[in-house]
C-alpha cells in the first residue's frame, strides 16, 4: 500500500501542467481515496494494539499468589467456640423427665444465675490426600471431654464415606449438631429423655450418597454403645447399632426440605437408675436388656428465592419411639428411707414411650430470629413385671413450650433470650428466663443444611 | 420388606441418569456456568448451584445440592474463600473424589487471575475478610476470558475425546468477547472517574476496568449489614464528597441503597451482578450489556 500511494504522489508531482484539469480532479480523487483507505487501516491497527496492550497478560503471575495464600492451609483449621448464660430457675434440687428413665446428663443449662458453658476447640485438617481428621474437646473448669475425634474418608469413591473414632451418630436431624449451632438454648426434651442430650458411637460409620438427581443417602453405624440408651461393657462384638436414611431436595427456588428415618439398637447391661416407688420413695435401679428406638425427622426451609439473608424460615419437627424390655432390679436408694423394694427386687421390665417436638424459627429482618417450640412426651406404657406392685407407674406426658429471641451481630456471634414453660416433672410448671451468647473464633464455620 | 426393596431398587434405576457422554459440571455460582455452556456446548451438562437472587456468600449446603456435586465430574466456582461458608461442607458430604481440591475435577477461577484488595490486616474485626483478595472477580471482562483460556484447557483434559472441540469453541469465545469488550470500553467512557457508593465491596473490578472511583460503602465492613449510625456516616462524607449513583447487586436488599438516595442527591442502579440478574443478563456478553446501560443510565 504504502510504495504505491508514494509512487501515485511522485506520479502527480511529474504530471506536467499542460495536463487538463479534469484529469488532475480524477488523480487527485483517486489518490484521497488511498489516503482515506490508508488512514483507515492504520485507525485500525492502532486500535488493535491498544486493545491488546490492555488484554491481560497471559496467565503466570495468579497461581504463584494462590499458591502462597494457602500456605497457611497446611496448619490445621482452629476454632473456639465461647459459650455461657445467665439462668434464672426454680429452686429445684434434682431435675429429671417425669416416668422416662434418667439418662446420664450432660449439664448444659443445668446451672442457675451466671455461667459458662462448655468452651469447644475444634481442630481439623485434611490428613493427606485420603482422610480428614477432626477433633472437638469440650473444657469445662478441670475437665476436657472429648466431644468428638474422628477420621472421615475422601476419596473412596462411588458416593462411600467411611467415618471411625469418636462421633456424633447421624440420626435425626438435631443429633449431629453442637451445642453452638442449635437455635435454642437447649436440647428438646425428647433428645434429653432418649439420649441425655444426643447420641454419640465410638466407633464405624459407613454412609453411601445414592447416584440419583433427588439426595438420598444411607448410613450405618455400629459403636461400643457405651453411652445412654446403652451401657459400658466388657466385651468383644457391638455394642450399638444404628441405621439411617435421609432424602431432600427442593421444590422451586424458594423451598427446600430434607426428611430422615434411624433406628438404634442398643444392649445396656446393669444400667443404672432411678425411680420412685409407690409411696414416691426414691429407689435404685439396675436395667438389663435390649433398648430399640426410631427417629423421624423433617426440616422445611423457606427464603425468597432461595437467599435467606434479609428473611427466612425453618420448620422443623421430630418425633420417636422407643421400646426397652428386659429385666430391672430395684433396691434401697438411701437404707435409712426404705423403699417397696428394699433387700432388692427382680422383675420383667417393658417400656414402650415416645415424644415429638415442633419448631420454628423465622429471620424476619437481617441479624433478628424469633423462635417457638413445643416438645411433649408421651409416657406410653410402663410394665415392670413382679415390681409392678413395688414401682411407681405415673402416667405423666411431660411437656414444655418455648419462645426465643436471637440476635446476631454478624455470623459469628449471637446473643438470646429464651423464655420457656417447662412442664417436664410432674406438679411443677416452671418459668424459665435464659440469656446466652454465643461467640465463634478462628476458621469460618460452613452452613449446614 | 420384600416389596421395600424391590420399590427402591425401582426407584434408584428410574432415577440414575442413563449413562451420558456429557461432562457434568456443577457451578457455583451462574457466571461460570455460563462460562461453561459457552466453551462445553451440548458436551457439557451444566447445573448452578446458586441463582442471580442468592447471595454467593450465604448458601446453605442444601440436600439438592449434596446430590448435584455428587455426580459432578468438575466443580467449578470463583474460590477465594467466596464459597467458604458452604462449599467445604458440599465437597465433604458429596463424597465425590473427583471434585476433592487438588484434583482436576475442582477448578476455582481465582487461580487464574490476579486479584485486587488483598486485606493488608487479617482480622475478623475486620469483616468477613477473604485472605487471598476480593473474590468478585468476574465483573471485570477481561477476567472472563483469562479464566475461560484456563477452563477450556480442564475442560480438554478432563474429555480428551473431545478436546479440539473445547480449544475450537474458546477461540471463537475469545475473538468474539474481545469484540464485546472493545465496543463496552468504548460505550464506557462517560463514566470513567465518577464517583460511586457501593453496598458492598463486590464491584472492585468493574470498577477497576472502567475507572469508576468508590468512594463510600454502605456496609460498615464486609458481610455485615448496613447499621443505622454507618449508614448516617456516609451520607455525612457524601455532603463532602458527593456521588453520583449508590451501586447494589440484583440480590441485595435494596433498603439501604434507597435510603440514602431518599437523603443524598444521587441515583440507585441495582446492577445484575451475574447471569440471570436481569432482564437482558441472559448470558454473559447481556450481563455486561445491561451492566453498562444500567450504569450509562445513571451518567451524567
Amino acid at each position: 500500500m504504502l510504495p504505491r500511494s508514494l509512487l501515485a504522489g511522485a506520479l502527480l508531482a511529474a504530471i506536467p501542467p499542460a495536463f487538463a484539469d479534469a484529469e488532475i480532479d480524477a488523480l487527485r480523487d483517486e489518490i484521497r481515496a488511498m489516503k482515506q483507505l490508508y488512514e483507515s487501516r492504520l485507525a485500525e491497527l492502532e486500535a488493535r494494539l491498544q486493545a491488546a496492550e490492555a488484554r491481560p497478560a497471559p496467565t503466570q503471575a495468579a497461581p504463584a499468589e494462590a499458591a502462597s495464600a494457602r500456605a497457611s492451609a497446611f496448619n490445621p483449621e482452629i476454632s473456639l467456640i465461647l459459650q455461657g448464660q445467665y439462668a434464672h430457675r426454680d429452686d429445684i434440687p434434682e431435675r429429671g423427665i417425669t416416668g422416662f428413665m434418667p439418662a446420664d446428663d450432660h449439664g448444659h443449662g443445668a446451672e442457675r444465675g451466671f455461667s459458662v458453658e462448655h468452651t469447644e476447640l475444634v481442630l481439623s485438617a485434611n490428613v493427606d490426600p485420603y482422610w480428614r481428621g477432626y477433633a472437638n474437646l469440650a473444657i469445662l473448669d478441670d475437665e476436657v471431654e472429648l466431644e468428638e475425634a474422628w477420621f472421615q474418608s475422601l476419596g473412596l469413591g462411588g458416593g462411600v464415606s467411611l467415618k471411625g473414632g469418636r462421633f456424633y451418630s447421624g440420626l435425626g436431624y438435631l443429633n449431629e449438631r453442637h451445642p453452638h449451632a442449635w437455635d435454642f438454648a437447649d436440647a428438646p426434651l425428647m433428645y434429653q429423655a432418649l439420649f441425655g442430650e444426643r447420641f454419640s458411637h465410638d466407633g464405624l460409620q459407613l454412609k453411601w450418597l445414592a447416584p440419583t438427581e433427588t439426595f438420598l443417602e444411607f448410613g450405618l453405624e455400629a459403636g461400643r454403645g457405651q453411652n445412654f440408651p446403652g451401657t459400658d461393657r466388657d466385651g468383644n462384638g457391638v455394642g450399638a447399632w444404628s441405621a439411617f436414611a435421609k432424602t431432600g431436595g427442593d421444590v422451586g427456588a424458594s423451598h427446600s426440605w430434607r426428611a430422615g428415618l434411624a433406628w438404634l439398637r442398643a444392649r445396656p447391661e446393669e444400667r443404672a437408675g432411678h425411680w420412685e416407688d409407690v409411696n414416691g420413695v426414691e429407689t435404685e435401679t439396675e436395667f438389663t436388656g435390649s433398648s430399640r428406638s426410631w427417629v423421624a425427622d423433617f426440616v422445611w426451609k423457606w427464603a425468597p428465592d432461595g437467599n435467606p439473608r434479609t428473611r427466612n424460615l425453618t420448620l422443623q419437627a421430630e418425633w420417636f419411639w422407643r421400646e426397652e424390655d428386659g429385666e430391672l432390679s430395684c433396691d434401697d436408694a438411701d437404707p435409712a428411707d426404705p423403699s417397696a423394694c428394699s433387700g432388692g427386687s427382680t422383675g420383667d421390665y417393658d417400656a414402650r414411650q415416645s415424644g415429638w417436638y415442633a419448631q420454628a424459627v423465622y429471620q424476619f429482618m437481617p441479624r433478628w430470629r424469633v423462635g417457638v417450640r413445643y416438645d411433649r412426651l408421651d409416657g406410653g406404657s410402663l410394665d415392670f413385671g413382679a415390681n409392678d406392685a413395688n414401682l411407681d407407674d405415673p402416667g405423666y406426658d411431660p411437656s414444655r413450650a418455648s419462645l426465643m429471641l436471637d440476635w446476631s451481630p454478624s455470623e459469628f456471634s449471637r446473643l438470646r433470650l429464651q423464655y420457656a414453660r417447662d412442664k417436664s416433672m410432674q406438679g411443677i410448671a416452671e418459668d424459665q428466663w435464659t440469656l446466652q451468647y454465643i461467640m465463634s473464633l478462628g476458621s469460618h464455620g460452613a452452613h449446614r443444611f | 420388606m420384600k416389596t421395600l426393596i424391590v420399590l427402591l431398587a425401582a426407584l434408584l434405576a428410574a432415577q440414575v441418569p442413563a449413562a451420558q457422554a456429557a461432562l457434568r459440571v456443577l457451578a457455583c455460582e451462574p457466571e461460570w456456568a455460563a462460562l461453561v455452556r459457552e466453551l462445553g456446548g451440548d458436551r457439557v451438562n451444566v447445573a448452578a448451584a446458586t441463582s442471580a437472587a442468592q447471595d454467593p456468600h450465604r448458601v446453605e449446603a442444601r440436600p439438592s445440592l449434596i446430590a448435584r456435586a455428587r455426580n459432578a465430574d468438575l466443580l467449578v466456582c470463583t474460590g477465594a474463600d467466596l464459597e467458604v461458608g458452604w462449599l467445604p461442607v458440599l465437597l465433604r458430604e458429596s463424597a465425590n473424589p473427583a471434585i476433592q481440591p487438588g484434583r482436576p475435577g475442582h477448578f476455582m477461577a481465582a487461580d487464574w487471575v490476579v486479584l485486587l484488595d488483598r486485606p493488608a490486616r487479617l482480622d475478623r474485626a475486620e469483616g468477613d475478610v477473604h485472605p487471598q483478595g476480593n473474590p468478585h472477580l468476574h465483573l471485570d471482562p477481561r477476567n472472563i476470558a483469562r479464566v475461560a483460556e484456563a477452563l477450556a484447557r480442564r475442560l480438554a483434559s478432563l474429555d480428551p475425546a473431545n478436546a479440539d472441540r473445547y480449544g475450537e469453541r474458546q477461540r471463537d469465545f475469545t475473538a468474539r468477547w474481545q469484540a464485546a469488550v472493545a465496543g463496552w470500553e468504548a460505550r464506557a467512557a462517560p463514566l470513567r472517574g465518577l464517583a460511586v457508593v457501593s453496598q458492598h465491596k463486590g464491584f472492585v473490578y468493574l470498577y477497576a476496568w472502567l475507572g469508576l472511583r468508590e468512594v463510600a460503602v454502605l456496609e460498615p465492613k464486609p458481610g455485615l449489614e448496613p447499621s443505622a449510625a454507618h449508614l448516617a456516616r456516609v451520607l455525612d462524607s457524601l455532603r463532602r464528597s458527593p456521588a453520583r449513583m449508590v451501586v447494589r447487586a440484583a440480590y441485595e436488599s435494596p433498603r439501604a441503597s434507597e435510603w440514602l438516595a431518599a437523603r443524598a442527591p444521587l441515583r440507585v442502579v441495582a446492577l445484575p451482578y451475574t447471569v440471570g440478574g436481569g432482564e437482558r443478563a441472559r448470558d454473559l456478553f447481556g450481563l455486561f450489556d445491561e451492566t453498562l446501560a444500567r450504569l450509562l443510565g445513571a451518567a451524567p
